[in-house]
């Protein structure tokens, strides 16, 4: 198959357990290139170790996730750790490591992985801080920095080397109406200037509408995907009263 | 404030008339709907419940409980509920309350029968072993990765981390060795000024403090403050997802985080351990001067005497396994820290258990071999 005609992601018959208890069974979706794709369900339905078992810390129960064709839980340790050099992930709280200061969090990747010379990767350092809107915080450690900042801080640690596929968990939560709003516009506008992949998993239905262009609903209690397409699609034309209640925060019951 | 009162009649053969009375709230105390259940099994004819609540006063969620559970009992008995005459605001409550439905629990405390205890309780220790097996594994490749210059290592993380467990303990073990000393001398001089012999005091601390003591009491005090401190800081970055961060990057948190860790303690456990026996010896000396009446310089000959270089290196190989012990007790526990404030503090507390029980078996076994061996 041509490689630029296949999804960027596609997961087959992927079941997801939790401790050795199943959490999710079935899942067949496909992410395609520059999608903003939104994994949607309530807490707890196993958004969280889904993009675990995306990003490669957690080994589905069942089934297969490629990215770009090449299975990637197939892959040996090696193969898979610079699969996944191509990701970016920011983590809910952000996720920076306490002991660097904000620079040198965004910096770690590129000393490890690009062939900058340390002038350069400083230079680089602060355009990924002012793509993010924080520059000048360089110097700064994550616990002298604001919730809302540190995130982005994260975000620019993500981005630090320029990856194909950007993954969010849960970005507006624990920010303000404000601040979450502008997180979504960074998402837009990272991946119209990145040409990033994005797969965003929240159930913030704001940022879903927001920024989701394709989307997979879970359910905690059929532990299934119960609906796929684009949200606001998703919100006119599903007939599941489940899909209906998730994404009208039940205020709409749906038809059966 | 009337109080509360709970009375039953039977208007008709099949119905039971529950009347309540007074104020029902919390701080109250509330009768209990047992009364109600009595009744209804002894009168099995019973098929229907009614209230009648027209002298209730005051009114919390006490009762709202008590007609919770009483309504619970009646549904399981096919009790039919005629819920006329409840207030209004009770009503919603209780609805609310039976509103919610079981849902399905992953997982719920079993009760084990004590052989499973048993069983569960090894297949732990066996579980447990494997880990600390795979993780000293972890740590001997990564220390090699090192030695070739392949691993990610900061330097300056290293240098901090000496500094906290180096020069940030040495008020705490300089005022616990010297008190170590003192009170070796004070045990020793009641035996030995029996036979005149108090000079000996000099060879009892530091022969005592050399060989062993220095080393055993350098290595609580780091397990009680750095390993848990390592456990502390680890477990929350788990929590924080940073160590899920660094292993999406493909970096190693057994290289960036644990061994740093582990050689700032080797290197520092053995240097402190030095300072500690001085301060031991020191505090003997003290007390034997200023308490005893012994000659200090006649004490230090003896002591210079009496101490061998190999009572010197039985203590420092004593303490660069403890800094082992030490670290990889803290590190362990940090890194398979679950996600919770809890289990941050259980770790905490399993690092110095473990951390204190490893040195106190470390020292039984080094004891013995060098008694083999005849050191």
């Amino acid at each position: 198959m041509d490689k630029t005609s296949q999804p960027v992601i596609r997961v087959r018959d992927l079941d997801l357990s939790y401790d050795d208890y199943p959490v999710m069974r079935d899942l067949n979706f496909s992410v395609n290139k520059g999608d903003i794709f939104v994994v949607m369900g309530g807490s707890g339905c196993g958004k969280s170790t889904l993009l675990k078992v995306l990003i490669g810390l957690k080994e589905p129960a069942k089934g297969e996730v490629l990215y770009d064709g090449v299975n990637f839980w197939a892959q040996d340790e090696t193969s898979r750790q610079d699969m996944m050099r191509r990701f970016g992930v920011l983590y809910q709280s952000g996720a920076l490591w306490s002991s660097l200061t904000v620079g040198e969090n965004v910096a770690l990747p590129l000393q490890l992985y690009s062939k900058l010379s340390a002038g350069q990767v400083e230079e680089m350092v602060e355009l990924k801080l002012a793509l993010v809107g924080l520059s000048g915080y360089a110097e700064f450690y994550p616990a002298q920095i604001s919730g809302g900042m540190r995130k982005r801080a994260g975000l620019a640690r993500a981005i630090a080397l320029d990856p194909d596929i950007i993954f969010f968990d849960e970005p507006s939560s624990g920010l303000d109406p404000l601040s979450g709003r502008l997180l979504d516009d960074l998402i837009l506008q990272l991946r119209d200037t990145l040409g990033a992949t994005i797969v965003v998993v929240t159930h913030e239905l704001a940022s879903i509408f927001a920024v989701g262009t394709n989307a997979v609903l879970l359910d905690a209690e059929s532990k299934s995907m119960i609906a796929a397409g684009s949200p606001k699609d998703l919100l006119t034309n599903s007939r599941d009263p489940r899909v209906i209640q998730f994404l009208t925060r039940g205020q709409k019951q749906g038809v059966n | 404030m009337p109080l509360n009162k709970l009375s039953f009649d039977c208007p008709s053969s099949n119905t039971l008339r529950v009347k309540l009375s007074g104020d029902w709230k919390i701080f109250a105390g509330l009768p209990s709907e047992s009364e109600v259940i009595s009744q209804l099994n002894s009168h099995k004819d019973i098929t229907q419940l009614t209230f009648d609540l027209s002298e209730i006063g005051e009114w919390d969620s006490g009762l709202a409980s008590f007609l919770f559970h009483l309504i619970r009992e009646c549904r399981k008995r096919n009790v039919i509920i005629n819920h006329q005459g409840l207030p209004a605001g009770a009503e919603k409550l209780i609805s609310l309350a039976l509103k919610v439905h079981e849902k399905e629990i992953p997982r719920r405390e079993e009760q084990l029968s004590f052989l499973e205890k048993v069983a569960d309780k090894v297949l732990h220790l066996v579980s447990s072993t494997l880990i600390l097996v795979s993780f000293l594994g972890e740590i001997a490749i990564a220390f090699w990765r090192l030695v070739k210059g392949k691993a990610y290592f900061r330097r300056d993380e290293l240098m901090t981390i000496l500094r906290r467990c180096g020069a940030d303990a040495f008020a705490l073990v300089s005022l616990i060795s010297l008190l170590v000393g003192m009170i070796l001398a004070f045990i020793g001089a009641i035996q030995l000024r029996l036979f005149g012999a108090q000079i000996f005091i000099a060879n009892i601390v530091g022969i005592a403090m050399v060989r062993v003591m220095g080393a055993v009491m350098t290595g609580v005090l780091m397990s009680g403050r750095t390993g848990a401190s390592f456990a502390a800081e680890l477990g929350l970055m788990q929590t924080n997802d940073e160590i899920d961060a660094l292993q999406t990057l493909g970096i190693s948190p057994v290289e960036f985080l644990v061994m740093p860790r582990v050689l700032a303690l080797v290197i520092m456990m053995p240097l402190l351990t030095i300072y500690a026996d001085f301060m031991g010896i020191l505090g003997g000396l003290f007390v034997s001067t200023t308490m005893l009446g012994l000659n200090p310089v006649e004490y230090w000959q003896h002591t210079q005497s009496a101490v061998k270089l190999s009572n010197l290196w039985v203590g420092l190989i004593h303490s660069f396994v403890f800094g082992i012990i030490v670290a990889v007790a803290g590190c362990l526990r940090g890194i398979k820290c679950a996600r919770s404030a809890e289990a941050v503090g259980e770790a905490t507390t399993s690092a110095v258990v473990s951390g204190i029980t490893g040195i106190v078996i470390a020292t039984a076994i080094i004891t013995f071999i060098c008694q083999v061996l005849g050191v």
